[in-house]
Order: C-alpha cells, then sequence, then structure tokens
C-alpha cells in the first residue's frame, strides 16, 4: 500500500518535473525568439519590404488603367480581332477629356509608348485635338480623323497588353522578349533587344574578374598558408589594407596610376616602350584592373582559409610514398583547395555580378554592367517598371550564386569570406 | 623564406621561388595604388603626376576650408555613428538570441539576417528610394541611418555570434546559480567576455557605413552628402588634388580601425593562450 503509494508519488514527480523542465526550455526559446525578435522586424522595414516593393513595381501595371478606366473597362469585352466597338471610342474619348482636364495624360502616354514607339504622340495629340465629346455614334469617325492610329488594331492592342493590373511586360523586356499582336512571346525586336547583351557582358567581366583574382590570389594564399604564421601575419597586412581602404580611395588611385598622363604611362613612355601613352582606362582594361584589385581580397582570404586547414602531413605522406612534387600536388594538395577555390570563386563572382560604383568610374559606355543600368532608369528616365525587372533578374541570379556558396561553406569555417 | 622544411629537391624550390616572385608582385598591385596616391596629396602643384613640384599642405588646406568636404565628413561620422549604435543593439540582441534559439528555421532566419550582405546594393538602394520617398525618409539623416544599419548589423551578428560560440554557457548558470538577476549575469559576467567580440562589430559597422556610397547615392539629398559621395562625384567631374587629400584622410581612417581590430584579434589570442 505505502508502496504504491511511493511510487504513485514518484512518478507525479518525475511527470512534473518534465513538464516543468519542457516549460523551462519553451520559456528559453520564446526569450531567445524575442531577442531575434527586433533585428527581423527592423530588416522587414528596411530591407525584406524595399526589396519585395521593387519586385511588386516589376509587375504593376496600374498607369494606364487609373488614367483611362472606361476604355479599359470597354476594351475588357473586345475580341481583338476587329476594330473595338463606338461605346469604346466614346469611352476614349471620355477618358481623354477627363485625363487632360486633370493632367495624368501624359502619365498613360509615358507607358503605352515603352510598348508601341509614338504612342506618346497618337495620345497627346489626339488629346490636344479633341475639344469635345464628339455627337453621338460619330466617336470611332471622330477620333480617327484627328488621329489614323485609332483606326489601326495594334495601337488597341497595346491598349489592352497595358491595361493592368499586372504585367509580364516588364519582366519579357527584361530579358529581351515581347508578345506580338497575337499575345504569343517572340524575340524584340532588334533596335530594343539590348539587355541580353548587357546582361551577357555582366557575366562575362565578372567571370574574367572571378578567373583572373583566382590566378592573383592562389599563390598569395599558399605562400600566406605556407609561411610561418609570424611572418605570413606580416605579410596579410598587404591583403587587409587594401581590403580596408574605401572603395573610392582605391578607384581613384588607379584612374591617377592609368590615366594617360599617369604613372604607369610616364614609366613605360620613360623606360622607351611605348612612345604614344596607351588608354589604359575608362574602357575594359581599367574596369577588369580595379574591380580585380578591390575583390581579390574576397578570393584570398577563403583560399588561405582552407588552405591554412590543410595538414603538412598530407604531402609529406605523399612524398614518402614516391609521389613527384607536382604530382603531390594535383592530386592530394589542390583538390583539398576546391572548397577554398570555389567558396571565393563564388563569392567575387557574386560581388562582382552586382558591382556599380567601379565600372561607373572607369569604365566607358560599352562597359557598364547591370547594374548602372538599373541606376539609369531608376533615376534618369524614371522606367521604373524596367529597373524593377532588371533587378528581380540579377536578384534571381545573385540569390541562386548565393545558395551554392552556402551549400558550399556549409559546415566549412570560411570566415574569410566576411571581413575577418 | 628559404626556410620552408618541405624544399628538398631543385624543383620545388623553383616552384617555392615562383610562389614567392609571383606573391610579390601580386603584393606590389595590391599595395602600390594606395601608396602612390598619399604623395600627391602633399602636392604644391595642381596635376596629379610625378615628379611632384614641390610640397604643401594647401590641399589639406583647401579640405578644411571648404564647407563641402567638412560638411561630408560630419554627415559621414555622423550617420556612421548613429548606424553603428543602432546595428550593435539590434545586432547583439540578436546573436544572444540566436546562440540559444533551437529551430529547424534558424538556418532560414540566419540567412536572412545576413541577406543584407549579398544582396547586389543598387538593388537594395532602388528598392529603398522606391519604399522610403512616400515616408518622406529619403533625403533625411534617419532615412539614411536606418539603411545603413540593415547592411552593418550582419557583420555585427557574425563577429558577436562567432564570440558567442566560444563563450562557456556554464558561466551564466554559475552566476545565476550565486543568485545574480539575468541583468547582472549579464553585466558581470556575459558582456566583459564577450566585450573584443562586440567591439569588432562596432568596427564593421562603422566602417560600413563609412565606406557606403551607393545608397547614399540615390537616398542623400544635398544636406547628407556623406565623404565616400563627395568623392564619388569630384571623382566623376574632375579630379582635384582635393579629393586625393580627402583618400589620405579616408585611408588613415582605415587603417586605424585595422589596427584597433588587430590589437583586438591580438589580446583575444592571448587570453585564450592564458587560459588553455
Amino acid at each position: 500500500m505505502t508502496d504504491a503509494l511511493l511510487t504513485g508519488a514518484n512518478a507525479s514527480t518525475e511527470v512534473s518535473l518534465k513538464r516543468r523542465l519542457r516549460r523551462a526550455e519553451r520559456t528559453r526559446q520564446v526569450k531567445a525568439l524575442a531577442l531575434v525578435a527586433p533585428l527581423l522586424v527592423f530588416l522587414l522595414f528596411t530591407f525584406a519590404g524595399p526589396i519585395i516593393g521593387m519586385l511588386w513595381r516589376a509587375v504593376d501595371d496600374r498607369e494606364v488603367r487609373q488614367v483611362l478606366p472606361q476604355t479599359i473597362a470597354a476594351l475588357a469585352n473586345w475580341d481583338g480581332k476587329d476594330l473595338p466597338d463606338e461605346k469604346t471610342y466614346v469611352a476614349l474619348a471620355s477618358d481623354i477629356l477627363v485625363a487632360r482636364a486633370s493632367g495624368t495624360i501624359a502619365i498613360a502616354a509615358k507607358r503605352l509608348n515603352y510598348a508601341l514607339n509614338g504612342f506618346r504622340t497618337i495620345l497627346t495629340s489626339t488629346a490636344r485635338n479633341l475639344k469635345a465629346m464628339p455627337e453621338p455614334g460619330t466617336s470611332k469617325e471622330a477620333l480617327g480623323k484627328i488621329n489614323p492610329a485609332w483606326r489601326e488594331r495594334s495601337t488597341w492592342t497595346t491598349i489592352k497588353d497595358a491595361s493592368g493590373p499586372v504585367t509580364g511586360f516588364y519582366l519579357l523586356a527584361a530579358l529581351d522578349l515581347t508578345r506580338n499582336a497575337d499575345g504569343a512571346i517572340v524575340a524584340a525586336p532588334p533596335d530594343q533587344a539590348i539587355y541580353r547583351d548587357i546582361f551577357a557582358r555582366t557575366f562575362l567581366i565578372s567571370l574574367g574578374v572571378t578567373a583572373l583574382c583566382l590566378l592573383l590570389g592562389f599563390p598569395v594564399a599558399y605562400l600566406l598558408a605556407t609561411l610561418p604564421p609570424g611572418r605570413s601575419n606580416l605579410l596579410m597586412i598587404f591583403v587587409l589594407l587594401p581590403f580596408w581602404t574605401s572603395l573610392l580611395v582605391r578607384t581613384c588611385a588607379w584612374i591617377v596610376l592609368l590615366q594617360s598622363k599617369g604613372v604607369v604611362n610616364d614609366s613605360l613612355h620613360w623606360l622607351g616602350i611605348i612612345d604614344e601613352p596607351l588608354r589604359l582606362i575608362y574602357n575594359r582594361f581599367g574596369v577588369c584592373v580595379a574591380m580585380t584589385h578591390v575583390l581579390l581580397p574576397f578570393m584570398i582570404l577563403p583560399l588561405y582559409s582552407s588552405m591554412k586547414a590543410i595538414s603538412p602531413a598530407y604531402m609529406r605522406a605523399a612524398a614518402s610514398l614516391g609521389a613527384a612534387p607536382l604530382t603531390a600536388f594535383l592530386r592530394i594538395y589542390l583538390p583539398q583547395t576546391l572548397p577554398g577555390i570555389g567558396a571565393g570563386s563564388l563569392l567575387v563572382f557574386i560581388l562582382a555580378l552586382g558591382y556599380y560604383i567601379t565600372p561607373a568610374l572607369v569604365g566607358g559606355a560599352a562597359d557598364q554592367m547591370i547594374s548602372y543600368f538599373i541606376a539609369l532608369y531608376t533615376t534618369e528616365t524614371a522606367n521604373w517598371g524596367l529597373a524593377s525587372a532588371l533587378g528581380a533578374v540579377l536578384l534571381l541570379a545573385t540569390l541562386l550564386l548565393a545558395l551554392a556558396y552556402g551549400k558550399l561553406v556549409q559546415g566549412q569555417q570560411v570566415t574569410g569570406g566576411m571581413k575577418n | 623564406m628559404s626556410d620552408n622544411p618541405s624544399l628538398r629537391t631543385p624543383s620545388q624550390r623553383i616552384a617555392w621561388t615562383a610562389t614567392v616572385a609571383i606573391s610579390t608582385l601580386v603584393f606590389i598591385f595590391l599595395i602600390a595604388p594606395i601608396l602612390a596616391i598619399m604623395p600627391l596629396s602633399f602636392s604644391s602643384g595642381s596635376y596629379l603626376t610625378y615628379p611632384l613640384p614641390g610640397l604643401s599642405l594647401r590641399w589639406y588646406d583647401d579640405f578644411i576650408n571648404s564647407p563641402r568636404w567638412m560638411n561630408s565628413l560630419k554627415n559621414s561620422m555622423i550617420i556612421g555613428i548613429a548606424s553603428t549604435l543602432l546595428s550593435m543593439l539590434l545586432g547583439t540582441l540578436a546573436a544572444l538570441g540566436l546562440a540559444q534559439w533551437k529551430s529547424r528555421f534558424k538556418p532560414l532566419v540566419l540567412a536572412f539576417v545576413l541577406s543584407p550582405v549579398v544582396v547586389p546594393g543598387v538593388i537594395t538602394a532602388v528598392g529603398l528610394y522606391f519604399f522610403f520617398a512616400p515616408i518622406g525618409l529619403t533625403g533625411s539623416y534617419l532615412g539614411l541611418i536606418l539603411a545603413h544599419t540593415a547592411l552593418a548589423t550582419p557583420f555585427v551578428v557574425i563577429t558577436v555570434g562567432a564570440t558567442l560560440q566560444s563563450f562557456d554557457t556554464n558561466l551564466a548558470r554559475a552566476a545565476a546559480s550565486l543568485g545574480a538577476s539575468p541583468l547582472q549575469a549579464f553585466q558581470r559576467v556575459i558582456l566583459p567576455l564577450i566585450l573584443p567580440g562586440l567591439a569588432s562589430g562596432a568596427l564593421f559597422a562603422f566602417a560600413t557605413s563609412f565606406d557606403e556610397v551607393v545608397i547614399v547615392l540615390f537616398m542623400a539629398g544635398p544636406e547628407q552628402r556623406t565623404l565616400p559621395r563627395e568623392m564619388f562625384s569630384g571623382i566623376r567631374e574632375n579630379i582635384s588634388p582635393t579629393i586625393t587629400a580627402a583618400a589620405v584622410i579616408l585611408t588613415t581612417v582605415s587603417i586605424i580601425l585595422l589596427a584597433t581590430l588587430e590589437g583586438l584579434r591580438r589580446r583575444n589570442e592571448r587570453l585564450k593562450g592564458g587560459s588553455a
């Protein structure tokens, strides 16, 4: 009887202890999450929100709908085969009169002009010449008289395509694609197809810079990893000082060195190697040199971390088993540095893809990378839809590469990628 | 450099010599531009060419007496210090929370917290420009401080997180068992131990803000132009030697930050060595 009571009591204390432990652990987890929460909320406001907003702008298409609401409503029933009916023309005339009075016609004109060159003129000339609502039943004729474009089917398909509220127009344009009159996705006309070239150029420059960084960075990382710590720490300053020096200082320095009367040209002239100054800056060469300089530490540091972790015993073992130094290097050492090579290359490539400042300052018109066009369409031409669509493509490429980078460094201690 | 222990054969010696030679060239490539720009700031002439016609401090004088440059230096300091403080607060709390938090979503949250480092500057800048303009945060100090804080905080989370990883949680438990309140335990036990990590986090945060230019290009009004922003337009228009003076000042700041960081690292290593 007492035994049974005791066991029962034991069991209940055990249960309550477990429960209390669980509860304590839960409280701990809630507290931990509460500590992380302020940063998450902050980043939602200052980072995630803005980027989601930008992505939304890449598909947002409400400008025409806001300016020409009745036309859009009337076009909803249009089969797209012949010209729309009289009712649609009445709606357009009414919309244009309202839009002219409120001064919003330019908003729709700008958007429609992206899709069909010359649409701005069609819309503004119509707005200028349409004095009042045409007589009942004559709208079609009256508008056609003001601008013959209203007698063309393509004018109306353009409006229907731009009727929103969302569109794939900008995303397609960012990939040099467009929809033809039948709604099929086709290649954009050659005079508008520039973005694939720009993306290709961005990838090519990034790839070249990554290759250069690997080529220059590998021996340096090897040297730093092999030397005794005292000496390698000292030499590390050569890597860390540029790393910490402002990007603009370094870009400025390259301009000073590479300009036509700069140090490099002067020295080459003085040595008698050249007669005329070489063009070393404001071209592709300058961009690659300056970008390699900026990104080289991002290659050296991860490589150094991975090489530092390779035990010299492996190479000694290979040598003692009769491997020639080159064989031992290629078959034993190099494979072990592959994670470092992968991490460093991906990091440099990711950073190079999004580069803006250096090409903007030391590149010519033909060396500008995708970031430059995103900035251009945002601040200069205010084509926000296209800027956002180009941004979305760049973001996607970056995130995919970052994902690969994350997989690669998982479980690996490559802190070198961070400023450390 | 001949004391490498594994150099036995002539071919190994050749390979090693080649490594040293190539590395030396790369070191020159890395450091020469920074060194080359410095003497020009002391030139008495107005052209950025060697040989210098003479030495003078006129370009530093120009810098100090220019309201434009001084204002940009002041802005860089205000925005840098404010975003450092804010990112220290948010980043340290988050690092403390992440160290205790156990969940399968943790890698996802960590990736999100670190993503401002990876996302291209132009994308963040364009997004912020659209997002902050309607609520009046473009052309304001607050907007820039918030944006720079978002960029700097990942570095704080990483550095403080790394320090916490080597931190023995038993010490906090011991403090609690001796009757310390959580706040007391944090102040007296945890804080002093993670202080070097906090300090390097702060340095990274400050350096991030101090060097940032893309967001400033999009978001700053004429009043909030920072030092890198002034340098950007200076380089675009025409490079006057005043820019080289600004460059030397910026580089000096970097060297101070780097030296402080190195000092912290050494101190940390010493402490670790002492306890082992």
